[in-house]
Formats: C-alpha cells, structure tokens, sequence
C-alpha cells in the first residue's frame, strides 16, 4: 500500500486542500512513513472480531418531534465571509 | 404482452429502477430541532446544528423514525431492529457538514415490494432493496447572479426516505405506475406528503438497455425527476438514445445525467468527475439505532388500510373492476369519498358517475376533490335518484352540474326545477301517439324494413317529454307500439 | 498577592466562604499573573473585562448564601471550547475570524456553578500535537523551563502551562490521545480525562468524536474531582452523552485505597523509557502497596498496537470533522478564486497548519475506497481487542497504574523532524482513550534535570469513585511539593 505524488494529488482533491506540486513528493514519503508504521496492524489476528465503533454499550437515544430550534438567522449568517439577502454566497457553480 | 423496444437492428429490453427521495412528514428536522416546513425566508428553518457551526451534534428524530418504520411496514418489508447512520463524505456548498448522515450497509428497512397494475389489467411486481433515512441538503441557486451562488439552509437537514427499487422496470408505463403508486402508499401512510413540484418527492432514474437474455448494459442515472410525467420522458429518452448509440457502434457510459424539462432530454453533467469517492463509515456522532419488536408491531397494528387492501375489498365485495378500484383507491380522500358517496347505493353505478361525471367536472373546473362543492352523501343521493327512478341518466347529468354550481341537495334542484321523470305510462303512450301522428312517413318506412328510424322516434318523444321521460319505458312502449 | 495565587481551588473556596478575600481580589490576582507570565503565551485571549464582571456577581451570590460550586474561582478556557461572543479559534488560522453566538455546554456549566472566565487558553490547532507547537498563536511554554524553552505538552498545553504557571486556578482541556493527561504530567499538574460520555461535546470543537473528552486541570486531586463534578453532566444536545449516575467522588478522595487491587501491566515497560521513569513507576508501586494496596501484574497483549490504531482512527474522524471548514458560513475564505472548488482548495491549504493537514490526508486515505478495510475497519477490530483487555483486567483490579510519559519535558522544535517521534509521546495514554475509560495524571516526582514527572492511573468505565480514590493517596504518599520557576 504505497503512496505516490499522484495519490497525494487524488487525496488532496478529496480533501479539497490544494497540495503544491513542489510539496506533493515530500508528503508521499511522509504519509508512508506513517502508512508502514502502522500496517503493523496486519500482525493482529481479527477474524471474527467485531469492530468498535461506539464505546458507550448504550444505543441511539431519540428526541421529541417537536420544534424548538431556528429562527434564528442572524446568528446563523454572523459569521459568513460573504452573505446577501438571507443568503450565504459563493463563487458560482456550474452544474 | 411485449415491453420490447425495436432499434434498427433487433428488439432491445429496458431495464430501470428508481431511487425514490421523500421527504419524511414531520415538524422538526431528522436530526435538528429545527422546522421541516417549506416556504420560510431564507434560513429561517436552520439551527446551528443545520448550520454546522464548530461543536454542533446530532440527535435524532423519532418521529422519522417511526415514519420510516411504517412506511416500510405498508410496503411489506423487513424491518431492521438495528441499523447504523453513516457518514457520506463529499463537498458541495448546500452541505454545510462536508458530509451528509445517510445510511450505507445497514438501513432501517430492508427488502419489500410493490404491486402496480397497468391500464391492461396485467399486475407487475416492483421489488425494493432497502429503504433509508437520511439527511436532506440545503438549496443553491446558481442563476441570481453572474458570478455568484446563493445558499439556503432550509431544507438542510430535512429527514429523507430513499427508497430503493430493485432494476425490476421493464418500461416507462410500468415507472409511471410504479411511483404512482409509491406515492399514494407514502399519502395513505402519511409519511410523506409526495408533492413532487414542490419537491417532498423526487426520483433518480436508471436506465439501461439489453439483448432480451443478454447480460444487463451499462446504466446512467437521470437526477432530480419532480413529476410522473418528466419520469417517464426520461426513460423514453434515454432508452432511444441508448439503443441508438450502441446499434450505431458507440458505447453508453455510466455517467450522471440531468433532464431538461423544457426540451425533454437527458444530458450528462458538466463536471466529469471520478465517480465520488464517499468513504462512507458510521458516524462516531451517533449510536446504532435500536428498538423492539413489540414497538414494530404496535405500528404495524395501528396502520390505516392500505390502497392494495381496500381495492382487493372493492373488487370482492363491491363487483367493480380492478382498473376501476385502482382509480378509486389512488389517494386515500378518493376512496373515503367513495365509500361515503356509495354506502347503501349501488357500488358500481356509483363508481361508474364518479369516475366520468365527477373527476370530469373536478378536472375542468381545475378544483381538487377535497374542495369537491358536492359533498359525497349529495352524490349518492343523486345515484339513489337514477337507481329508483325518479330522474333519468341523461336529466342527472343536468342535475349534477347544477349541483357542482351551487352545491345544493339533488331532491331540491329536481323539485326546483320541476324535472322529475315521467313514468306515467299513460302520458308517455300519448307522447308517442303524437310523435307517430306526425311522422306517419317516417312510421311506414320503419315498417317496411328501416330499422334504424326507432332511434328517431325516441329521440323526438324526449324532445317532446323535455327529456323527462323515462327513457327505458319509452323505448318499451315505442316499441309495442310499432311492432304492433 | 503570590499567597492568593498559591492557593488551591479548594483552599480559595474556603478562603471566600470565610472572607479572606473576595472573588473580585482573587480574579485580580490572577489577570495579573497572566500579565506577569505573558511569556509562556498561555493565553491566546484574556477576557479582563469580563472576568471582573463575573467575579463581582460571584462576591454577591457569596455574600447572599447562594454560591455555587465553583464560585468566584478563575478559570481559563482551553480555546477549543465554544464560549459566547468570546472568539472561539482552535489555535488554527481558519477559525481566526470566528465569534460563536453559543456557549459550550462544559463552559455553560462551569459559569452556571459560578466560575469565572479568565480567557482562552493556547493549543495545538484543532488539538492535534503532543507539544502545543502547532498553534498558529506560537507555541505554549512550559514554566519548569530554565534557559531553554520546553513543551508545555499537547494538545492542551496552555491549559497545563496556565494552571503550573499560577494564571489560571484551574483549567479546561480535552483528551483525545492523552492531551491532557500528557501536558499535566510536563507540567507538573494534575490532569484527568473522564469516561468517554461524561461530559458533553456539545459546543467543544469536535477532532475524533469517539475519543474527544473534555477534563480538568488543577493543582491537586481534590480540585480535580471538585471541578470534574461541576463540568461533568447528561446532555441531550449529545447523543453520545453517558446517562449513567456519578458516583460520590468526595467519599472517593476520603476512603484511602485500603484492600484495593492495582494492576501493573507488563507491556507498558517499553524500550526507550527512560530509566527514571521506570524508578518512580516502581516507586509509585511501593507508595500503593505502603498504604495497603494489593499490586497485581496483569497483562493487556494489545497494547503496543494502540498507537498505530489511534492513529488511523482520530485521523479518520478528523478528516470528516474539519470537512466543515470550507469557508462557506465561517472562518476565513481566500479571495482570489476561480471557482467554489477552488475556493474550499486555498482557503483550507491557507487555514490548516501542517499537522492538521497531514492528518487529514491520512485520514481521508484509511476511509477511501479499496483502503477502507485495511485500515480503519482493521484498527475498528483491534479497537475492540484493546477494550476487552481492559475489560478482562478491570474483572481482577480496582485501577491499573502506569508511566504517564515516556519522557520528561522536551525542547521546544527538538521533537519536528519526524511526525512519528512525537506521535510517541502519547503510547502510555491512547490506550484509555480507545477503551473509553477514565485516567488520570498525578506529578510524582522529578527528573534529575528537575522537571516533573507524572503517573498515571486508570479505572474501570464510570469508576471515577475508584479513580480518586487512587489518585488521592498517589498524591499524598508523593507529596509533589515543589512549583515550577516561572510560576507567577
């Protein structure tokens, strides 16, 4: 399982962080240095072993269906780099 | 009965599912506090939780729950006691999480199916795969500005049904049936209101096509379908452009298509993305969603009856057809009205005057059944009137579009008007004498052999009883009179 | 002044009930001692104004009879913790801008028991580092330095610095890989990580949500369970948020350790440790076993392999969570952009440092396609197996005891070279963090080179009875006297 520039520039994009030409070699060999320590993983014997997703025991607790939230625009909008009309606005898309 | 397509070169089969999005009936949010309704100003239905702000977690919902329980309960389908929500993962300005909570390998319901009957009386079986909850995203606008998008939060967050159908479509009549049907399940449910134009119900499409025993073709997938009618235009499109680029050598691409209403077309979307990577794994925000038999079962024993059940009643105890009990049985405010319209009466002659006289004024007056100005005991009594014999067929159409104006009882416009039949035979035997009387050449050529002139005689006896006579006794007595 | 600052949460209590100084007199103390040490930079923000304020409700709900559990005591805030109108910024660049219109639930309760806020306190970015170095504010210092800086500890090295440095009585931090229990044990504090479900996420800027737990930082034991207990609380707002009661933690710290089984596990003697720690390890050993402790040796196989799944595991989480910092509705967006793609691909490159950025690439990697059972459906399994050691262990002892670092306080830039180096630091805490239970670290004794050292205790899921109980003794038999050089 190895890593190269061209998976660096796949993840980035996935991950929507723009990686340098420049920087894309260097974070191969960084990320796999990680990715090798920790395939130790595959010494473990884990067949039949459930994976733990949840350390609580407990299951999904559930709420009323009532309303008691929004309203509340302003707060929602006070921090956005760039807002109009109620809206939040980007750079435009096209689909 | 044959769904085949014929190309240039052979038969070809479709082959189509359909991705089914409702939108969950609630008050509130699937996993937010916020108001599920439509139509608010722009992110006034968004909590902070909607928002996504720093620190912001889900709790769920359990009316949508139960909603998606019982939806798959009215569609005969397991119900999984446990399920898991997964986070699928990817960027778009309407999903303020980066990722939106769904479910992957294990859905609250699992396999169920659907039965639509066509206009041909054959009855088809549309499996489903799965049914599962999920997060709705909010809404773009790409079109406000030149340069600019404009988000809405609304509707993000919003608890969703998908609902799975296996590939059992074979045509773009039985997709029309299917979700038809579908819908009216969800509205009889109350699940999901299923108003496609205003979007609590939208579909993906699937399409692919085949050699009739070949392996399945490659399948694109039209988005974001809002009508029964742009469905079907859909499939219709996308098998002839398929079966036409295979026979011409090309092949179809997997890709993601978008339909063009005002064209009725399938396009593929701009972006030529790899296929989306979702990395989809359980969300470490929630637990596994659990609950016990004996609440499913307590669900399940306080559904109302489902449109199969009261059809399947209708067609065994009433003597309508099943194309008729399908008709009447499409939305749930139908069937009640017919019930009620038709208690006591004559099941069929009911069914029969609803579905030409009432639909057919309702359709032209653009009013909907339950703005219906006839309430459904005025309507069987109109029924009853014909059946005893107080007014004919042809003088209770009359009648009933008086009654859809001024919404008044059927007895008093026929009192009113003074247009209660003439039984009396005696007056109907004058009638008829007069009418002889004065067609005596008409009279000898009938007896020599024109057959054909009876229907003259009757017609000019109504006219002469103002249509108020009784038009059976009419005929009886004519023909007495004429044979004799 | 220096006599108030040197007073522990729970001497300061007294010393308020009984009018020897008033919470306003006290606060001041304080926001002078965050002056005096501003070169720790522990502080990323100081709310003065508002500290004043509260200190002075504080002094009248004294005076009426109606003080909470913390009142008038000063608090800094570890500035992962959303706090009302008081910019929230995870120590990352992105969030530079952000001022959140809501209030933690941890902070909300800390405030309702009649804490006061000091201001935010420095971090590593989105808490991800063992050295506070990754902060966008310049790193945290630790007050035991001499000539050269050391580490304070990550991720919640403020915190730690703060409360040794005498500017804060007492501190926030979260503990998703030993972040506060490490930096406690650099610094010379006590640090606590609760069982997963304690306290609320709610409002607590979220790195892996299945290990996040916010905690206490306090000079002693005591103040540890007192300000555990006010944090600590069932959230609806969380759906994660444990429902199950708390047990008397005052009795805990009372009742001495008296026929209690502590286990020593043998995998946590590691190559590498230095041999002083392996010594007071086997000195806290003896002081257990001097007041009437049982040692067991257990043993818990799985435990060289929880850093290796705690770090695909926190990474993967993390790579989700911080997918919401798109410049969309907060935090700081690039300007010159051809499209919204290329919008979120600048502005995160420009918001997130480079150890939250390698952490997301290797998370988005363990989660894709092809890679997904290899990785974290793998570390998901051996997750489990590390749990049911714990499990296995907890059925024989009360607590299990153990290094809290394998070193001492580094150099500030000594550890850069290789990220692996200083993921290292956290093999004596991850492991309670993937099993969800409680742990604790106690400062012990000191280095040769005079810096502190900690141990470590842990208990069973929702045992901080025992947890205490423990740690209490620990700390009386070490009677970890001395304050660090730079402290105010």
């Amino acid at each position: 399982m190895s890593v190269d520039k061209d998976t660096v520039k796949k993840i980035g994009r996935l991950a929507r962080i723009h990686v340098p030409e420049q920087s894309q070699e260097q974070i191969a060999s960084e990320l796999n240095h990680i990715l090798s320590w920790v395939e130790q993983l595959g010494e473990v014997d884990t067949s039949n072993v459930e994976p733990l997703a949840s350390v609580t025991g407990h299951s999904l607790p559930m709420r009323s269906d009532v309303v008691t939230d929004g309203e509340k625009a302003d707060d929602v909008l006070k921090n956005a780099p760039q807002s109009a009309s109620g809206f939040f606005v980007v750079p435009k898309v096209v689909e | 009965m044959s769904n085949l397509v014929s190309g240039r070169t052979g038969d070809w089969e479709v082959v189509s599912g359909m991705e089914v999005h409702a939108q969950v009936t609630s008050q509130s949010k699937l996993f937010s506090g916020s108001s599920a309704q439509f139509g608010a100003e722009p992110n006034m239905h968004v909590s902070l939780v909607d928002a996504a702000m720093p620190g912001m977690l889900p709790v769920i919902n359990e009316e949508c729950v139960r909603q998606a329980i019982r939806t798959g309960l009215g569609i005969n389908a397991q119900i999984n006691l446990t399920s898991v929500f997964d986070r699928k993962n990817y960027f778009y300005a309407d999903l303020p999480q980066g990722y939106q909570i769904s479910q992957f390998q294990h859905p609250i319901v699992g396999e169920g199916e659907v039965v639509i009957e066509l206009k041909d009386g054959s009855q088809h079986v549309i499996g489903i795969e799965r049914i599962h909850l999920e997060q709705d995203a909010g809404k773009s606008m790409h079109d406000q500005h030149p340069t600019q998008s404009y988000i809405d939060l609304n509707r993000s967050g919003v608890a969703l049904m998908e609902i799975v159908s296996r590939p059992d479509i074979r045509s773009a009549e039985q997709a029309g049936a299917y979700i038809k049907k579908l819908r009216s399940i969800l509205r009889y449910l109350g699940t999901c209101d299923g108003n496609m134009e205003e979007g609590s119900m939208r579909a993906d499409v699937n399409v692919s096509v085949r050699r009739p025993g070949e392996p399945l073709g490659t399948r694109t997938e039209t988005k974001n379908l809002n009508s029964v009618r742009f469905i079907m235009q859909a499939i219709d499109y996308e098998v002839e452009r398929q079966i036409e680029l295979i026979e011409e050598g090309g092949q179809v691409d997997q890709e993601t298509r978008l339909f063009d209403t005002s064209t009725g077309t399938t396009r593929a979307m701009r972006s030529k993305e790899d296929a989306h990577d979702y990395r989809y794994f359980p969300d470490p925000d929630l637990l596994p969603l659990s609950f016990t038999q004996a609440y499913v079962d307590s669900l399940k024993a306080d559904l109302p009856e489902l449109p199969d059940q009261i059809k399947q009643r209708m067609v065994s105890e009433y003597g309508l057809s099943s194309y008729d009990a399908s008709v009447l049985t499409e939305e749930r405010e139908t069937a009640a009205y017919y019930e009620a319209a038709s208690a006591g009466q004559d099941r069929k002659m009911v069914a029969n005057w609803m579905s030409v006289e009432l639909f057919g004024a309702l359709n032209k007056a653009g009013v909907s059944l339950a703005d219906c100005p006839v309430a459904p005991q005025q309507f069987g009594a109109l029924v009853a009137l014909i059946t005893d014999g107080t007014i004919s067929g042809k003088i209770a159409k009359d009648v009933f579009a008086d009654m859809f104006e001024t919404g008044k009882d059927p007895a008093d416009i026929i009192d009113a008007k003074g247009l209660k039949q003439v039984s009396d035979t005696g007056a109907i035997e004058k009638m008829i004498d007069d009418v002889l009387a004065a067609n005596q050449d008409k009279v000898a050529e009938y007896k020599s052999g024109k057959d054909k002139l009876f229907g003259f005689f009757v017609g000019q006896t109504m006219k002469l009883s103002k249509g108020q006579a009784n038009p059976g006794l009419v005929n009886q007595l004519l023909k007495a009179k004429l044979d004799s | 002044m220096t006599e108030l600052l040197s007073l522990s949460a729970t001497e300061a209590q007294q010393a308020l009930r009984q009018k020897e100084c008033s919470a306003v007199e006290l606060t001041t103390a304080y926001l002078g001692a965050i002056e005096q040490t501003a070169e720790l930079n522990n502080y990323v923000a100081v709310t003065a104004d508002k500290a004043l304020e509260m200190a002075a409700n504080s002094d009248q709900k004294i005076a009426a009879g109606t003080a909470g559990m913390l009142e008038g005591l000063p608090i800094g805030v570890k500035d992962l913790f959303c706090t009302q109108n008081v910019a929230t910024t995870a120590c990352s660049e992105i969030l530079r801008n952000f001022v959140p219109p809501y209030e933690s639930t941890v902070t909300a309760n800390l405030w309702q028991a009649g804490g006061v806020m000091l201001g935010k306190l420095n971090c590593d970015e989105f808490a991800m580092g063992s050295a506070n170095e990754t902060s966008c504010f310049g790193p945290a210092v630790n007050p035991w330095s001499a000539d050269t800086p050391l580490a304070a500890g990550g991720s919640s090295g403020g915190s730690a610095s703060a409360v040794a440095a005498h500017s804060a009585l007492l501190a926030t931090g979260t503990d998703t890989g030993g972040s506060i229990r490490q930096p406690a044990a650099f610094c010379g504090v006590v640090g606590m990580k609760p069982t997963y479900g304690r306290c609320s996420r709610w409002g607590i800027v979220a790195f892996a949500s299945s290990l996040d737990q916010a905690g206490p930082f306090t000079r002693t034991v005591a103040d540890s369970a007192l300000m555990f207990s006010a944090m600590a609380s069932h959230d609806p707002k969380d759906s994660t948020s444990a429902p199950e009661a708390m047990p008397d933690l005052s009795k805990a710290l009372s009742q001495g350790i008296k026929g209690m089984k502590i286990g020593i596990p043998a995998e946590y003697e590691m190559d590498g440790m230095d041999a002083e720690i392996v010594a007071l390890w086997q000195q806290g050993q003896n002081w257990m076993r001097e007041a009437g402790a049982e040692l067991v040796e257990i043993s818990l196989p799985h435990t060289k392999y929880a850093l290796p799944v705690y770090y695909i595991i926190a990474p993967a989480e993390a790579s989700s969570n911080l997918a919401r910092y798109d410049g969309v509705r907060y935090g700081v967006r690039s300007d010159d952009v051809q499209s919204l793609d290329d919008m979120y691909e600048k502005s995160r490159a420009a918001g997130f440092g480079e150890e939250v950025q390698r952490r997301i690439m290797i998370g988005t990697y363990a989660l894709s396609a092809g890679y997904y059972d290899a990785y974290y459906k793998k570390a998901q399994q051996v997750r489990r197996l590390i749990r049911q050691d714990f499990d296995t262990a907890f059925a024989s002892v009360d607590a299990i005891l153990t290094p809290a670092t394998p070193t001492a306080a580094f150099a500030l830039g000594q550890k850069q070279d290789d990220p692996l180096t200083m993921y290292l630091n956290d093999v004596f805490t991850v492991p309670a963090n993937l099993a969800g239970i409680p742990g604790i670290s106690v400062p012990a004794g000191l280095s040769k080179d005079g810096l502190p050292l900690g141990l470590q205790l842990l208990a069973g899921a929702f045992c901080e009875d025992k947890l205490y109980a423990t740690a209490a003794t620990l700390e009386s038999m070490a009677n970890f006297k001395t304050s660090a050089p730079k402290a105010a």
